[in-house]
């Protein structure tokens, strides 16, 4: 009996709702990194998808770099180059009137964050664009549509919805990287709960388990709105709904 | 400015190239060990998920949706702090008054074991799904056991078609292994930071450091690409 009292002990120590009340305090400072980074990196992540198709190889040898190198960057190296970095070149950054970005820890995360969702946003898009049937976009030629009008009627409405899947884990994934800010000392969930943990005499994790749960539920939260706009974009994919016994598809004299 | 740089990254007297070596080394190690283990996780996970089991099937997702929806840190932090206290939980059970620490590295590779697993469990059930039905009722129809079946159908086939996907996989898990440095394992970036911090030069580390894993990335991915080419060199070219 030992083993299962070690186990249940831990709920013993500490009221497991005020654990999450102040886990929570950490929650306006993820959602700041979240959303910003994600929001801001699609829109970078689309011009780099566009640079990807130039036929100019400057411009598209540039966006290939762009996203091998991030790409294969690990988030946390670049968090730090960011966050670290720059302290090398004060003198050369405060002349230049930039390094107040730098002083900012929420900046620097908020600038990696960027750098590194746009990378990855980039190839989602750039593979939504290529997933479109050619036959659309000739058709929309052929009706001699501009290059303008071609992308803002068919190529965008189309690349938006097959993009939306890939984007959904996207948006998760930054969600748990927001946790790497915990280690550049940002006062996050998990920031938080690393604190309370180390501060507790027992040092019992149900802190942590609590961390992961709040975790959860935002991504599963994510996932769901994510397949709510989906179901709404994809009406004219779905077979229509015919009831035949409600009152008011019935004929009417 | 350049010359600076490889004055302190030279493998010179005061330079710290071997020691950064030393480092790459022990990530790459670190990595392929815990994906190693995470293909055990992996492919458990997807023969459970497969199974015709609901207690099994539960027990898959379940894992599958923690791992996935919990941030890789967090599940570090359980992982490490958890192991110490199970194991000395159990040798208590078993008479053993005294506190029990586990080694670091077998920690670490186990958190990345679990984590690799879950993914890689979708990419091999995914590409169990491929192999088309006739294959198997032909297998069965010749009177193969199951565990043959397994050894000459199946597993050449997945292993085929999960190519991609497991390269996938260790890029991912390549990455992760950056933040076993928060447990103590001395890998680049644990060792990065200790070099930033004793010469104050971290500009000079940190980019050293995203160098050697581009570098570390580049030359694996080259490596799964060939193994794609050879593993579909009996498959019809689209």
């Amino acid at each position: 009996m030992d083993l299962l009292t070690a186990l249940i002990d831990p709920l013993r120590d500490l009221p497991v709702i005020g654990v999450f009340i102040k886990l929570l305090r950490g929650l306006p400072m993820t959602l700041m990194l979240v959303v910003p980074s994600v929001f801001i990196g699609a829109v970078i992540a689309s011009l780099l998808a566009f640079m990807r198709f130039s036929r100019n190889p400057l411009i598209c040898g540039f966006a290939r770099c762009y996203i091998s190198i991030f790409r294969s960057v690990p988030l946390l190296v670049l968090l730090f180059i960011v966050y670290y970095g720059p302290g090398q070149f004060r003198e050369f950054l405060t002349n230049l009137g930039i390094y107040w970005i730098f002083r900012s820890d929420y900046l620097c995360a908020l600038v990696a964050f960027i750098i590194n969702t746009s990378a990855y946003g980039a190839e989602i898009i750039r593979g939504a664009v290529l997933s479109i049937n050619p036959g659309q976009i000739e058709a929309g030629r052929a009706c001699g549509m501009s290059r303008w009008l071609l992308l803002r009627r068919i190529i965008i409405p189309i690349a938006f919805r097959h993009a939306l899947p890939a984007y959904s884990n996207e948006f998760i994934l930054m969600v748990k990287a927001t946790a790497l800010v915990s280690i550049v000392t940002l006062m996050d969930m998990t920031f938080i709960a690393i604190e309370m943990r180390y501060r507790t005499p027992a040092q019992n994790s149900t802190v942590l388990y609590c961390l992961a749960a709040i975790y959860f539920t935002i991504n599963y939260v994510v996932a769901w709105l994510f397949k709510k706009v989906e179901y709404r974009v994809s009406a004219h994919l779905r077979e229509p709904v015919t009831n035949v016994l409600s009152p008011d598809t019935q004929p009417t004299l | 400015m350049v010359a600076d740089y490889f004055e302190t990254m030279g493998f010179g007297p005061n330079g710290w190239g071997w020691v950064m070596l030393r480092a790459s080394g022990m990530t790459i190690f670190l990595s392929v060990t815990g994906f190693f283990v995470g293909n055990i996780f992996g492919a458990l996970a997807a023969i459970a998920k497969l199974a015709n089991n609901k207690v099994l099937n539960v027990v898959a997702n379940t894992y599958l949706n923690i791992v996935r929806g919990v941030p890789e840190l967090v599940l570090i932090y359980i992982v490490f702090y958890e192991s110490s206290s199970l194991v000395t939980t159990i040798a208590q059970t078993f008479g053993y008054p005294e506190p029990i620490f586990l080694p670091v590295f077998p920690v670490a590779v186990t958190a990345l074991g679990v984590i690799s697993g879950a993914y890689l469990a979708e990419v091999f059930r995914a590409a169990f799904l491929t192999i088309h039905k006739g294959e198997l009722e032909a297998a069965r129809s010749v009177g193969m056991a199951p565990g043959l079946m397994f050894r000459r159908i199946i597993i050449p086939q997945v292993l085929r078609y999960a190519v991609p996907g497991i390269g996938n996989v260790w890029q991912f898990i390549l990455k992760e292994s950056s933040l076993i440095s928060v447990i103590g394992v001395v890998e680049i970036m644990r060792q990065t930071k200790m070099g930033a911090g004793s010469t104050h030069k971290p500009f000079t580390f940190f980019i050293t450091a995203a160098i050697l894993f581009i570098v570390i990335a580049f030359f694996t991915g080259v490596g799964f690409r060939k193994l794609e080419q050879w593993s579909t060199r009996g498959m019809k070219r689209e």
